[in-house]
């Protein structure tokens, strides 16, 4: 990833995150995987950003662990999360298998990650299920949020279920017809920098393509 | 702290929302001098809103910051009495408003109305089943006003919202095409109803197959420009998604930004103080009188605002926790029965069948929150509950709300959660799956509450609401039934697979579920088993109104916006007809 500097996380952060990313989506036949869609560059920003820091969330104490219907109470951060566990992570590799994750086959990394989801990896400071659930939750959100976030990159996530994008003003007349539609999907980055026209309403200009079924 | 005084006002308004807006417009026409006091913050749609950026999943749907700012007041949470509560620390279950407009300002535009039967809910009950129907625990109750007495409000009220739909019932006379199930209408509704999607098409033909009458649900985005009762231009939805969560860019989904506000800017004895959060009603020395409100200023200073008349039009939440942090009224307390604030809290039971297709293909992105194919047969009274053994009913719907690409990814039971498989899963499914919806009643019990949480505080060192509450068995019930009927008619879809989303056996504040938290300051005709009468008035201090979903003493199915802007109307003429004549008396 030659093209972004990244603000928050370490290059051995984004080198777990680009190997993990990858197997969560991973590159095959239908399209690029989390890596090339810029899934860790997505994290980055959103560390980086005021939900990075829970600014809008409740942060005082106490901290009891609670039940799974009470929802998040940890009082780490998503910035401190990310940072804290990947530092867990790479230590219980390195003691495991010699190697930081990135550097382990791709079917070892994906045991891991299984483990890490189950909550069946002890990490020392916190659970790796909750870890596991937030890396998952991002990596889904920056392979199909708009390509302005820094993932989902040439709207790879877009492209793959044919989501258009940022809305046509044709769609109301389209409304109740079975015919499909098939567009070439355009962002908001798209159009903030100006690499397409909207029209004068702010929607997009879409150009119908063939679709492979 | 010294409070700094304000001039006194004839009313203030606590809330912008769908029941400030529209309280403080008949208050000012009635030529009353209104203050309405929003804590968050001034809103300009039209340079606050625009496309393409309101399309935008990640930014409304999920880090929002149109929607409660939660680092410095939420709410805490547990499932039962037994419990510590904690608080709900990022957004989930339910997305309360902070802004000018409210939480109305994102809703996805259902402006159903309830079923007369809804209104006098147990006494309809009672009388077909009798009184051993009800569960043991439940504390449901009729709200005092019936059909005939409310209907003209939601009229009102649809008129507006803009609402678009095919009347089924005028004045008890049958309408082809509309739903016959709903309670006799003074007139048709003031817009043609939403176009049928090919998805909807489906659903309505399987939907005749199995004997029901199907029909298009109200929607409150255009179905065409219109001009309504204020005299405000509300222009044709474009039906582009981004719907419920988002705010219109276009101004086409009525909400009190589109509908209310540009009319009631223009009231000369009408002000707005925006980032204004009101911590008290103040009363007088007998207890029995409001003198005003007090609240804390942008500025932080805490400012009293005296007032010959205070309503209290906020979300449910905060018109039961500003009653509590009054000390007006009796809390209620689960041990004994007794008492009347945070009683009758309740929420929204949902359900979902999906119906996979190999074979066909839509366009799930076009659409809009409140697009949707909908039956009634199954709502309410509609249905006899007898051999079922449930209180309660849902309307079973298609929505189209559009398709945003992070949540909107359904794949079949068994597909792995991540990896190869499922991204194969979600290219193959996105577009080629159908939602069969439930949206169901919930009832009120004992055992489910709001108070005031004794360990956790908001940023003014005030204590957070605490919520008790937990799906109930007589719910469990009910939505087991509504899977079965949901899945005949995902059979008669004809797809290739279906699968049914099992019943939670707990309530969990992390998924979203639905903004429509109700109850805990009831009306009702009995001042033991409520807190403001059937004109919205406090029973214990007459000069204050308390209005919004908090008023519902239970949840019926439909989705509550409609009622609360029903109950807004009907409130504001109770106080200009009644009130207004003999001041500070009680109008029961």
């Amino acid at each position: 990833m030659g093209d972004y500097a990244y603000a928050y996380l370490t290059p051995a952060e984004v080198r777990f995150l680009d190997a993990a990313v990858e197997r969560l989506i991973p590159t095959d036949e239908l399209g690029p995987g989390g890596r090339d869609a810029g899934c860790a560059c997505y994290i980055d920003r959103q560390l980086s950003s005021p939900w990075g820091s829970h600014g809008r969330n409740y942060r005082s104490g106490p901290w009891p662990e609670g039940t799974p219907e009470q929802g998040f109470q940890s009082r780490f951060t998503p910035a401190e999360i990310y940072r804290i566990a990947i530092r867990e992570i790479t230590d219980h590799c390195v003691a495991r298998f010699e190697k930081p994750f990135d550097q382990l086959a791709a079917a070892k990394q994906e045991e891991i990650l299984k483990a890490l989801e189950k909550g069946e990896i002890e990490l020392p400071s916190l659970s790796s299920k909750l870890f596991f659930d937030m890396l998952w939750r991002n990596t889904e959100e920056g392979y199909f949020a708009d390509p302005m976030y820094g993932g989902n990159r040439d709207k790879v996530g877009w492209k793959l279920i044919g989501f258009p994008g940022v809305p046509s003003g044709a769609y109301r007349e389209h409304l109740g017809n079975p015919a499909l539609y098939n567009a070439e999907p355009i962002s908001i980055l798209d159009i903030q920098t100006r690499a397409v026209e909207p029209d004068a309403n702010g929607f997009a200009k879409h150009v119908m393509i063939k679709r492979e079924k | 702290m010294s409070a700094i005084k304000m001039k006194p006002v004839d009313a203030v308004v606590v809330g912008s929302g769908v029941v400030g807006s529209i309280m403080s417009m008949e208050l000012a026409n009635a030529g009353l001098k209104v203050l309405c006091l929003e804590r968050g913050r001034m809103i300009d749609p039209k340079n606050d809103f625009v496309a393409p950026q309101v399309h935008d999943e990640l930014k409304f749907d999920r880090h929002s910051d149109i929607f409660q700012n939660l680092s410095r007041e939420t709410i805490t949470f547990r499932n039962n009495s037994g419990q510590t509560a904690l608080p709900m620390r990022e957004m989930g279950s339910f997305k309360p408003g902070e802004m000018v407009g409210g939480t109305a300002a994102h809703w996805g535009g259902n402006a159903r109305r309830f079923l007369p039967h809804d209104f006098e809910l147990r006494s309809k009950i009672v009388e077909r089943y009798g009184a051993g129907f009800l569960p043991e625990d439940a504390t449901i109750q009729d709200w005092g006003v019936t059909w005939d007495e409310i209907e003209p409000y939601y009229d009102m009220f649809e008129q507006i919202y803009g609402v678009g739909g095919k009347a089924g019932n005028i004045e008890g006379e049958i309408q082809a095409g509309g739903n016959p199930h709903e309670g006799p209408r003074s007139r048709e509704f003031p817009n043609p109803p939403t176009c049928r999607t090919p998805q909807g098409e489906i659903f309505a033909q399987a939907a005749r197959e199995l004997g029901y009458a199907p029909f298009q649900g109200p929607a409150a985005a255009m179905t065409r420009d219109f001009q309504n009762l204020y005299k405000v231009m509300m222009l044709e939805c474009h039906r582009g998604g981004f719907c419920s969560s988002h705010v219109c860019s276009q101004g086409a989904k009525a909400n009190p930004l589109s509908a209310v506000l540009p009319a009631l800017y223009k009231q000369p004895d009408f002000e707005l103080r925006p980032l204004c959060n009101v911590i008290r009603v103040n009363t007088d020395s007998t207890g029995r009188k409001a003198t005003g409100v007090t609240y804390i200023d942008a500025r932080g200073r805490e400012v009293e605002q005296p007032a010959d008349i205070v309503v209290l039009g906020t979300y449910c939440f905060n018109n039961t926790r500003l009653l509590l942090l009054s000390g007006i009224g009796t809390p209620y307390d689960p041990q004994s029965g007794r008492g009347v604030v945070g009683r009758n809290y309740s929420y929204q039971t949902g359900g979902r069948v999906h119906a996979f297709f190999d074979d066909r293909e839509f366009n799930p992105f076009i659409g809009g929150g409140q697009v949707n194919t909908s039956i009634d047969e199954l709502n309410g009274d509609v249905i006899d509950r007898g051999p079922l053994g449930f209180v309660g009913g849902a309307y079973i719907n298609m929505p189209n709300p559009g398709a945003s690409p992070i949540k909107s990814k359904q794949v079949p039971h068994g597909t792995p959660r991540w990896g190869g498989e499922w991204k194969k899963a979600v290219a193959q499914h996105y577009r080629r799956n159908l939602g069969v919806h439930i949206h169901g009643s919930c009832m009120s019990y004992k055992q489910h509450y709001l108070d005031l949480d004794p360990t956790y505080k908001d940023a003014y060192g005030l204590p957070l609401l605490r919520m008790t509450f937990d799906w109930h068995e007589n719910e469990r019930k009910m939505l087991t039934w509504m899977n079965e009927k949901c899945v005949e008619i995902a059979k008669a879809m004809k797809p290739s697979k279906i699968d049914v989303r099992p019943v939670p056996k707990k309530y969990s504040i992390i998924p979203y579920q639905s903004t429509h938290n109700i109850g805990g300051a009831v009306m009702g005709a009995d001042p033991s088993t409520s807190v403001v009468n059937k004109y919205l008035q406090s029973w214990d201090v007459p000069n204050l109104f308390v209005v919004g979903g908090s008023s519902f003493p239970q949840n019926p199915a439909q989705g509550p916006t409609a009622t609360i802007g029903m109950l807004a109307c009907w409130a504001a003429d109770g106080i200009k007809e009644v009130y207004l004549k003999k001041p500070g008396v009680s109008m029961v």
